[in-house]
């Protein structure tokens, strides 16, 4: 009997250590929720139709290349997102256009229509790239909020296929931290043919309102002097960049010939080399700088230039250190859609732990206290098991990583509750046993004999519950979830072994005859 | 100490009464939320949550017409302790222009503030919900919650008799609806935060009623000649003690929260408050009083049939 009860009294300072261990100390190890913490949590939706229209816009434009290469006349429409049609081949130039298709048709359906094809997507690709777009999205934001400096961010996948979760703990310039997310940067260096106009309308008229589609209108700000109001322009540039995004090495906040605020950016190998042969062929033309679809700047390109740019704007330091830190993480494949969006002050965080921590420490108290008054000695008992739960509690939380959040808290509660409940449930058991005059530790041992089943039906129940909210709820319920399952399993540990343990040592020491209970 | 010596109050024979009065309560509540509405909160509504707070006192007049030029039904309260000049403004969802972006009424609530010069003034939260989240959020609440009572029900059907995992399920659900019933009469909005605490009173009615079946079943073992109403009553009030312990500490222990855990946890403790005093009573009156309808008046059957074989440990006395 001795040695069982050493044996049983080393588990439990073993467990209790080990909790101390991992929530120790607990301003390091315990998580807070956004909720208590103060921070931005922000769900968005990737728009993958960005990425697939991508695609297609890329593959009819190379298309459209080679067709000019071959001297194939012949027009290319876009039409939705997976779609694009060519129009006007003649049957004499078809066998010539079909040799061209080798590549396009691993990726495209075809359909042959009057004088042309029509192209659409496969949908297993389409998938492909949509699922790569969510991933790559993913990968960028998390590049940026490295970046930002954030402690423990959450980056992850939200419950539908196309939605991420961005929690940023601890952000107080949410504004910021938004704009730095969201930004596509789409960096593309582009051959200006036109421009600047003043209006839309005129870049037009400049061919006829019959823009050829290898060009597009892009909006811009003009180049005026230091200290002129900047005034909106529109320039005609080709579709297809010489380079983009993708062959940039790095970039980073500089100041120009002006000293104002810009953005340096480098090139890797690849993109060197074409931008210098572009650069070399284009001397004397304008070079458009675009970012998202807007022309920042377009300089005259004097010489050839290898791996350097510098994008101009009316940036402020903020503007240029940020717009390179995107620049760096790169491109987002495609737009963000804000879907939920939640910022709690830190201060309100704090006040609101403050209040609902003290008001539970009173809670606590007064359980305790009562518990001592009615249960006299049996309720230290009580009081060693509300207090070893607790610590089992925190230190598997920490254990897991799981964050407290307000609905955790109130799992907290629940198994708090259950808790002291148990040990009530184990108390009046022993009573009524002692009244039907049995000695002390047989009444004892009956008591928690008889109790036990109850108390596994209720956990066991509860387990159940807690399993099919955290398989089927989102965010908040499943930090419920955790909580009570966690606090479930240390329930069953404390009230029956520890609280059982205890009262064996009381009575394995000396005769006793009344139990103070 | 004793808080009860040997209680024997006839409980069950009021359990026509109390069904009744439960069904009132409800029914009230139903009426209230059919006329009024459920008081959604953005979380399942949708729409933008702005906390601010004031340097200064601030009078609604002066915040209301701050915010004029904001179209739509807003909502502009005060929030929290009137001492700390925080006021609450809550926006409905726009229209779908609206929706493309979701910041839009937040910053219009922003500057509308500043412009108004009515003092200086602390962001304290902001929420915006959009409307997909809305619905992903409700239907989600709504199917975990069911398959949890769904899962519970099977447990109880299948540790206990079918009769009482009706009467625990039953249990439950009035818990709920009494909850969304107290919800509507205050005028509580209903969030994720509600949604936790009806949870939790959930599992607490469960743990309740589980407590007082598995007395039933030891009972019905040791007596073999009683009706079902006679030992249930007899184990409703083997366990009154506990149940009065029990249920008074948690109460006020909710209570300090519900007083002094400050604005954020107040819906919360008042949600788990209306929990505890019903699924407290609906274990007596509304799970143990079903359980006893449906098994037949003066049915207890056999007891090899009644209960199932212990799975041990246990010995009779």
């Amino acid at each position: 009997m001795a040695k069982n009860l050493r044996w049983k009294l080393l588990v439990i300072i073993g467990v209790i250590a080990l909790s101390v261990y991992a929530f120790y100390p607990p301003g390091e190890k315990v998580r807070l929720g956004l909720d208590l913490k103060g921070g931005v949590h922000l769900v968005m939706r990737v728009q993958t139709d960005d990425a697939v229209r991508l695609e297609t816009e890329t593959t009819s434009d190379r298309l459209r290349e080679q067709m000019k290469a071959q001297n194939i006349p012949g027009t290319v429409v876009l039409g939705s997102p997976t779609e694009f049609r060519v129009e006007g081949i003649s049957s004499e130039q078809d066998a010539a256009f079909r040799q061209l298709l080798t590549d396009v048709d691993v990726l495209f359906n075809r359909t042959p229509g009057a004088g042309g094809y029509a192209f659409t997507m496969r949908p297993n690709y389409a998938n492909q790239l949509r699922e790569e777009a969510v991933t790559q999205a993913l990968q960028t934001i998390e590049r940026r909020v490295n970046e930002l400096g954030v402690a423990e961010p959450i980056i992850a996948r939200h419950s539908e296929d196309d939605q991420i979760l961005v929690q940023l703990p601890g952000v107080t310039d949410v504004g910021r931290a938004k704009q730095i997310i969201r930004s596509t940067a789409q960096l593309e260096l582009k051959l200006v043919e036109q421009g600047p106009f003043s209006d839309e309308t005129a870049a037009r008229q400049a061919y006829n309102n019959n823009l050829p589609p290898d060009l597009e209108i892009l909006p811009g700000t003009s180049e005026g002097q230091p200290g002129d109001r900047p005034s909106a322009v529109y320039y005609v540039v080709r579709r297809v960049a010489a380079v983009t995004g993708r062959d940039l090495r790095n970039s980073r906040p500089t100041i120009d010939e002006n000293s104002r605020p810009a953005v340096n950016f480098s090139l890797n190998n690849e993109g060197a080399s074409r931008f210098g042969n572009f650069t070399q062929t284009n001397i004397g033309r304008q070079l458009g700088i675009v970012l998202d679809k807007r022309v920042y700047t377009a300089p005259t390109i004097n010489a050839r230039i290898d791996n350097e740019g510098i994008i101009q704007g009316s940036f402020t330091n903020q503007e240029a250190a940020d717009l390179s830190l995107v620049l760096r993480s790169g491109a987002l494949p495609a737009r963000l859609d804000y879907l939920e969006e939640r910022t709690v002050g830190a201060s309100l965080g704090q006040d609101s732990i403050r209040s609902g921590v003290t008001a539970a420490i009173g809670g606590l108290v007064f359980v305790m206290l009562f518990m001592l008054a009615y249960y006299k000695l049996a309720g230290f008992n009580a009081v060693a098991s509300i207090a070893v739960n607790l610590i089992i509690l925190l230190g598997l939380m920490s254990y897991l990583g799981a964050t407290m959040t307000l609905p955790g808290i109130a799992g907290f509660i629940l198994t708090i509750g259950m808790g002291v409940d148990s040990n009530v449930l184990i108390f009046e058991r022993i009573k009524e046993e002692l009244h039907t005059a049995k000695g002390v530790k047989q009444a004892v041992a009956a008591g928690f004999d008889r109790v036990f089943l109850t108390i596994l039906d209720t956990h066991v129940a509860s387990l159940i519950a807690a399993a099919f909210l955290f398989q089927f709820g989102t965010g908040p319920i499943r930090g419920f979830a955790t909580t009570l399952t966690v606090g479930l399993l240390s329930n069953v540990f404390t009230a029956v072994f520890v609280s059982r343990t205890m009262f064996e040592l009381a009575l394995s020491r000396r005769q006793v005859t009344k139990l103070s209970i | 100490m004793d808080l009860l010596r040997n209680p024997n109050f006839d409980f069950i024979r009021w359990r026509w009464h109390a069904i009744a009065f439960s069904l009132l309560v409800i029914l009230a509540g139903a009426g209230v939320i059919a006329s009024r509405g459920l008081p959604l909160g953005i979380d399942f509504s949708g729409g933008t949550l702005v906390v601010v707070r004031f340097e200064q006192a601030v009078n609604e007049h002066a915040v209301r017409s701050a915010l004029e030029a904001i179209p739509g039904d807003k909502v502009i309260q005060p929030y929290g302790n009137p001492a700390d000049n925080e006021w609450l403004i809550r926006l409905p969802l726009g229209g779908p222009e609206h929706d493309a972006n979701l910041e839009q009424g937040a910053q219009a609530v922003i500057a509308g503030l500043k412009a108004a010069n009515i003092g200086n003034f602390e962001l304290r939260s902001q929420e915006i919900v959009g409307p997909v989240i809305g619905r992903d959020l409700q239907l989600k609440g709504i199917y975990a919650t069911l398959a949890s009572i769904a899962g519970i029900a099977v447990y109880i059907g299948f540790r206990f008799r079918f009769a009482f995992a009706i009467g625990a399920i039953a249990a439950t659900f009035h818990d709920i609806l009494v909850t969304l019933a107290f919800l509507a009469f205050f005028n509580y909005d209903l969030s994720l935060n509600i949604v936790a605490a009806i949870l939790t009173i959930t599992g607490y009615s469960v743990n309740d009623t589980i407590v007082i079946f598995d007395r039933v079943r030891e009972n019905l073992r040791t007596t073999k000649r009683e009706p079902l109403e006679t030992v249930v009553n007899r184990s409703v009030n083997q366990t009154l003690s506990r149940t009065i312990i029990t249920a008074g500490t948690t109460f006020l222990s909710v209570l300090a929260l519900y007083l002094f855990g400050g604005e954020v946890l107040e819906g919360f403790a008042f949600t788990m408050l209306v929990g505890i005093v019903s699924g407290t009573y609906s274990t007596v009156f509304i799970a143990a009083a079903i359980a006893i309808i449906l098994s037949g008046k003066h049915a207890r059957g056999r007891p090899t049939q009644a209960v199932r074989p212990a799975s041990g440990g246990r010995k009779a006395s």
